[in-house]
């Protein structure tokens, strides 16, 4: 388990190394730059040059890197050229509208998929199992931003419960916050949870065929207790991939939600740091989100390890 | 001991829609006894044994009358069943690696078994486990019960499964190929020990394989399979002697011995001309008449079982040993 555990993390270490290099050169490749946009069309081509040597722009791309990742071992991930705030700040200011609407939206999605799919599994075959399997089925094909906008026009114009959009911070009103994180909680979470009760759906079905299901039935388990039993358990090994896989598509959607409900949060942040050229605040903050899904994979295989014992010796 | 058989099959039909696997079999099986279910696969043999236990797949449905102590087990529900599975009757499968939950500790496989049947605590649970393993000469019991399936051998792994199925000392044991996906020098243990187990509870035991050797090795009566009926019936002695089907009788012939190697010189081993029928395809009549050299018109109506030591469903069958001798 601990040669596991060490070849799993130093996997992790490498990947991170790996993606800081992708992030830093993709940003560059864009092209445009940070101090033409502070200072306007009509610059003259010194003045940016100027500002450019001013914010160190102007060095070496290994030595910028360098400097970039430096910061980020001692925790500094850097300021914002044109206000001059911490990058870290920024971050601080967006990740409670994030972190709460990517975990609830996770969370929905389990808490939805995993009963409906194991459900949808023991009813194969009979009515209402085709019905809830056709019902993931539209609910893939409904795309995140959709979902959002009738969630929207359904419970914030038509029926007026929520807010249609827009954010109460935490420190103002804990009860508006939650209020304006519902709605996006709801899209992401139900967009989520069709594809994952699909594969919760597929995954049991798989796993109730399986020989040793049959054996456990053979030696006294009821359907039911197999199911829960011995099913469950095998049934979640590849669902836990499958969960690994959605984090990053998961982060994907708080971007397209973040913009629908306008919600200030670090996607939106992104999004307009990438226009201004404003590099090192998009590094850093796209640097965090990569790290986000790449502990929530780590967590998968550790967690895939646990739960199956011939991973641990295997790889 | 009453006279009642621990497994009375009646007229068992197994079918999926259209497609008739199981064509009406009756199979008796008395207290401690051993019979053996030969045939080549697609007879019928497997979905015949799944069909007792009920654990056919979703689709496969049963018609006819599985007597178990008294009681129809085609007729109970899950949960009543269940109760009996693993404890009076229990079933051994054939691949042991996929037939073993590869997420669980093969002690606590066992445990749970003994767990679910009777009152037994933790402790007597695992100490009864641990009996198991010695009885069943696993190598370091104590380790062993820590172990997952993945950690053992194909051998190791098939006793675990024998272990588990003989745990609540079951009247009958119905074993699905035992030990064909087993290595042959392995195959001579496991029986060995499936006999050991058997003879020490007193259960009774049907042996399904498609290997007379093992059937003349582990078994007092046989029958025998093809394309979904019984064809032929009867003590094991009988039968293997003087096979009174063309059928069994191609199939003795077709199993390896000195003799005919001897005999023939290199690779002139007999064997049934054709294949087995499909399922879509079954003849009318007696299913092995289009294999079969003596074939009439007459066979083209299904023949029943007839005969006194033995009993082949046949309109020409080779006469019986016991007439044969005395003629």
């Amino acid at each position: 388990m601990l040669v596991f555990l060490a070849r799993r993390f130093t996997f992790f270490v490498l990947a991170l190394i790996a993606s800081s290099i992708l992030i830093f050169s993709l940003i560059r490749i864009a092209g445009g730059n940070v101090a033409a946009v502070m200072l306007g069309k009509a610059a003259r081509p010194e003045a940016i040059d100027e500002l450019m040597a001013e914010l160190g722009l102007d060095r070496p791309l290994p030595v910028q890197y360098l400097d970039w990742v430096g910061g980020m071992l001692r925790g500094d991930l850097g300021t914002s050229f044109r206000t001059g705030e911490s990058v870290t700040a920024l971050l601080v200011d967006r990740l409670p509208v994030s972190v709460p609407l990517a975990l609830g939206g996770m969370a929905l999605a389990l808490l939805v998929a995993l009963p409906i799919g194991t459900y949808a599994a023991t009813k194969a075959g009979s009515p209402i199992g085709t019905f809830v399997a056709m019902a993931s089925q539209v609910g893939i094909a409904v795309p995140v931003f959709w979902a959002g906008v009738l969630l929207s026009l359904f419970f914030g114009v038509r029926l007026g419960w929520l807010p249609t959009g827009g954010w109460t911070p935490w420190s103002t009103s804990v009860s508006g916050a939650v209020q304006s994180l519902i709605l996006p909680v709801t899209a992401l979470g139900m967009v989520m949870a069709a594809t994952l009760s699909r594969y919760t759906r597929t995954s049991v079905l798989d796993v109730m065929n399986e020989d040793y299901v049959r054996t456990a039935r053979a030696s006294g388990m009821t359907r039911g207790g197999a199911l829960m039993r011995v099913g469950l358990r095998n049934a979640s090994l590849p669902l836990v991939t499958v969960v690994g896989l959605l984090a990053a598509e998961l982060i994907g959607g708080t971007v397209i939600i973040e913009e629908v409900f306008s919600l200030p949060g670090l996607a939106r942040m992104i999004l307009s740091s990438v226009s201004a050229r404003e590099v090192i605040v998009v590094q850093s903050a796209v640097m965090v989100i990569v790290a986000f899904v790449m502990v929530v994979n780590l967590i998968v295989d550790v967690l895939y390890g646990v739960l199956d014992p011939r991973v641990r010796v295997a790889r | 001991m009453t006279d009642q058989p621990v497994l009375d099959v009646r007229g068992l039909v197994v079918r999926r829609d259209d497609l008739v696997a199981v064509r009406g079999v009756d199979i008796q099986v008395r207290a401690g006894q051993r019979v053996g279910l030969v045939g080549e696969s697609g007879a019928g043999k497997s979905l015949t044994a799944l069909a007792v236990m009920g654990l056919l797949q979703l689709g496969w449905t049963t018609e006819g009358q599985v007597l178990h102590d008294g009681v129809d087990l085609t007729r109970i529900s899950d949960r009543a069943f269940s109760s009996r599975r693993g404890r009076t009757l229990s079933m051994i499968f054939q691949d042991p690696l996929s037939a073993l939950n590869p997420t669980q500790r093969v002690g606590a496989q066992i445990t749970g078994v003994v767990r679910r049947h009777t009152e037994a605590s933790r402790d007597d649970a695992r100490a009864q486990a641990l009996e198991l393993f010695t009885q069943m000469h696993l190598p370091r019991p104590e380790q062993m019960l820590r172990a997952y399936p993945h950690e053992l051998s194909g051998g190791q792994r098939q006793r675990v499964m024998i272990a588990m199925a003989m745990a609540c000392y079951p009247q009958l044991i119905i074993a699905d190929e035992p030990t064909t996906a087993l290595d042959v020098t392995v195959q001579k243990q496991v029986l060995r020990l499936l006999d050991a187990a058997v003879q020490d509870r007193g259960s009774a035991l049907l042996l399904i394989t498609h290997d007379l050797s093992v059937i003349a090795a582990m078994c007092d009566h046989v029958l025998v399979m093809y394309g979904g009926r019984v064809v032929e019936e009867g003590p094991v002695r009988e039968v293997l002697r003087s096979p009174r089907h063309p059928y069994t009788k191609g199939l003795l012939e077709s199993q390896p011995t000195l003799d005919n190697i001897e005999l023939e010189g290199t690779a002139r081993l007999p064997s049934i001309r054709g294949n087995v029928p499909s399922l879509h395809d079954m003849p009318t009549g007696c299913a092995f008449r289009t294999r079969c050299d003596r074939a009439t018109a007459q066979c083209e109506v299904v023949p029943v079982l007839e005969g006194d030591a033995s009993r082949a469903a046949c309109w020409h069958p080779e006469p019986a040993l016991s007439q044969a001798g005395r003629s």
